[in-house]
């Protein structure tokens, strides 16, 4: 509650933006072999939608979220955050890495404050790093570095560090992919919680069907790599949702047989 | 058993018992204290009770600094519980104190009363002393000259040694052109440069520095660059999500990174630049430590090169302490990350 009303109250809900994967195909060289990655994805994502990736693990979906990121150039296709290319990074769009991550000589509190640092704001808004530690729940960890603090809290200061720059697209890189189940369960209603409250546009790889399902309004499913998209699901259903739910569970079992699964569930 | 209780104890056990855990308490707290204390009365008396078998001034004073000391082992240590932190620290250090006065004792016996070790080599402590009181002027203007020039020569070795290493590890243009040089020129000893530096530069005294930054220069700017190197892409990454500029990234996410491995190579350079500074003190600049030394041996006064070999030992391991002190203040973050 509290943080609720501190968040509000230092910073306005950032709407989120739209993203445009137009026939997006990109390919790495290996000791000059081509290796294709991702073959002429495209995918259209509303303001505000929270979209699950889900495939076999090294089809291409870490590769595809560092173009949404502008941190590499796709070979062919385009890329677009509300109409404009996508070239560069920006801090409109932030990930969080599966890794934390964390800057291991800055304390808890500079390594929520870097992008505003970076972008040379920090001076002027201080509160919103404040605000931000505040959301996560770790104020009283503000002095601490990073090597003092468990796994858990280690991803909620990297998820602070990308919320203190109210982007309008949040990508998550499998976030909760090393977290025990109790610490994810819990961090999956926190984030579902925040992007209902921000608003953000959501973009989340996760190899968890269970938790695609339980957090986003549309689940893409890849093929093997290189990755095409398989499948474009979507999942109406209110928040919060609950994991017995047989709807849920009638889309796991189709997503299952799509990545192969069927036999074993 | 089961019933135990406080007044059991009070009445019975603890009276009893007292009184030997007190006493072996005592002497483990301060039995070594009084030891010291002992040893350095032993170096007093052993100062005082025969006749020197040369003529030195300073043998009386001695022996009765040796006495004060003895008395504030002894005060310090027995009584450290009323002394805060300066009492825990003599304590901690007695055995240090004892060990002290006994090498004092034989060094003072061996030399200046029987003369077993060769006279003029080994002189006795009075006469280092003798040193320290009499030719004190000399000595210091010797410290200043040592300390001017290895400052000088290691901050600007430090610092051109830093610069170099990130520029190699951040631009590859930059990389392109020195690490060819750096390969060629940098595992020559800077001593190598010796004679020609003294006769291309235009005075000994910017020789010496240039050569003392060279020294240092070569493993900071080595150990800067693969600091800066092998800085994972990761934090790089996220710094530029996060909306950095390229300056932001080598200011703010390459050099902190890369600072545990700049510091053991300033750590290195010290130690190469130390000899450095001696060599060119003694062939060339005329002042300083190392040049002290060389006159001294030039007088045969023995007891003066061990007096600035002293001084010299001090300087330099106060300046690597320093060293460490800036470091441990700069890198608190590794606390608990790695093993110290
Ligand atoms: N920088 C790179 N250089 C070469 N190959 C890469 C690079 N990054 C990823 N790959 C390859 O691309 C494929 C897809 O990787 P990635 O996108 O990380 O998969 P995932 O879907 O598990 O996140 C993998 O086979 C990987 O080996
Ligand atoms: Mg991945």
């Amino acid at each position: 509650m509290v943080a609720t009303a501190i968040a509000e109250a230092v910073t306005q809900p950032a709407a989120g933006a739209a993203l445009d994967i137009e026939q997006v195909s990109h390919a790495f060289d290996i000791d000059g072999t081509e290796l294709p990655v991702l073959s002429d994805v495209s995918i259209s994502v509303e303001p505000g939608e929270f979209v699950a990736l889900l495939g076999p693990s090294g089809c291409g979906k870490s590769t595809l979220l560092r173009l949404v990121a502008g941190l590499d150039k796709p070979k062919a296709g385009r890329l677009r955050e509300d109409e404009a290319r996508i070239r560069s990074p920006h801090p409109s769009r932030v990930v969080v890495f599966q890794d934390p991550t964390l800057f291991p000589w800055r304390s808890v509190w500079d390594n929520v404050a870097l992008g505003l640092e970076a972008q040379g704001i920090l001076r002027s808004q201080r509160q919103r790093v404040d605000a931000a530690l505040d959301l996560v729940g770790l104020s009283s960890f503000r002095n601490a570095y990073p090597h003092q603090l468990s796994g858990g809290m280690a991803q909620r200061v990297a998820l602070a560090r990308a919320l203190v720059n109210d982007p309008k697209i949040l990508i998550l890189d499998e976030p909760l992919g090393k977290l025990d189940s109790l610490t994810r369960i819990t961090m999956q209603a926190e984030l579902v919680a925040l992007w209902q409250r921000k608003g953000f546009t959501t973009l989340l790889v996760t190899h968890d069907a269970e938790e695609a399902l339980v957090l986003a309004n549309r689940v893409i499913v890849f093929s093997d790599r290189p990755a095409r998209v398989k499948a474009d699901i979507r999942v109406d259903r209110p928040y919060p949702r609950h994991r017995g739910d047989p709807y849920l569970a009638e889309l796991r079992r189709q997503i299952l047989g799509l990545l192969g699964l069927d036999a074993t569930w | 058993m089961s019933t135990y209780s406080l007044s059991d104890g009070l009445a019975s056990g603890a009276p009893r018992t007292s009184r030997a855990p007190l006493l072996s308490s005592w002497v483990r707290e301060s039995g070594i204290g009084v030891l010291a204390s002992i040893a350095w009365i032993t170096f007093g008396f052993s100062c005082l009770w025969w006749e020197d078998v040369g003529d030195w001034s300073r043998t009386h004073s001695l022996g009765i600094a040796a006495f004060i000391i003895a008395a504030i082992a002894l005060i310090g240590t027995v009584g450290a519980d009323y002394l805060g932190s300066a009492g825990r620290g003599l304590r901690q250090r007695a055995a240090w104190l004892v060990a002290l006065g006994a090498f004092l004792t034989v060094w003072e016996v061996a030399t200046a009363k029987f003369a077993w070790l060769p006279l003029p080599f080994f002189p006795p402590p009075q006469s280092i002393i003798e040193v320290y009181t009499d030719d004190l002027p000399k000595l210091l203007d010797s410290v200043l000259a040592s300390v001017k020039l290895q400052l000088g020569g290691y901050l600007i070795g430090a610092t051109i040694g830093f610069l170099t290493g990130v520029s190699i590890g951040w631009s590859r243009a930059v990389g392109y052109w020195v690490h060819p040089v750096l390969r060629f020129i940098g595992p020559l000893p800077a001593t190598a440069w010796l004679p020609i530096a003294f006769f291309t530069f235009p005075s000994s005294w910017s020789a010496s520095t240039f050569l003392i930054a060279l020294a240092t220069g070569f493993p900071v700017t080595v150990l800067t660059w693969s600091g800066v190197a092998s800085v994972s892409n990761a934090y790089y990454d996220v710094a530029r999500t996060l909306g950095a500029k390229p300056s932001f990234l080598v200011l703010k996410v390459a050099i902190p990174a890369a600072l545990p491995h700049v510091f053991v190579g300033l750590f290195m350079g010290l130690g190469a630049s130390f000899a450095v500074l001696v060599v060119a003190e003694m062939i060339g600049v005329k002042a300083g430590l190392g040049w002290y030394l060389q006159w001294a041996q030039g007088w045969a006064a023995y007891a003066n090169m061990y007096a600035a070999l002293i001084v010299m030992s001090l300087l330099c391991s106060g300046a690597i302490t320093l060293l460490f002190a800036i470091r441990d203040r700069l890198l608190v973050w590794q606390k608990g990350t790695v093993k110290w």
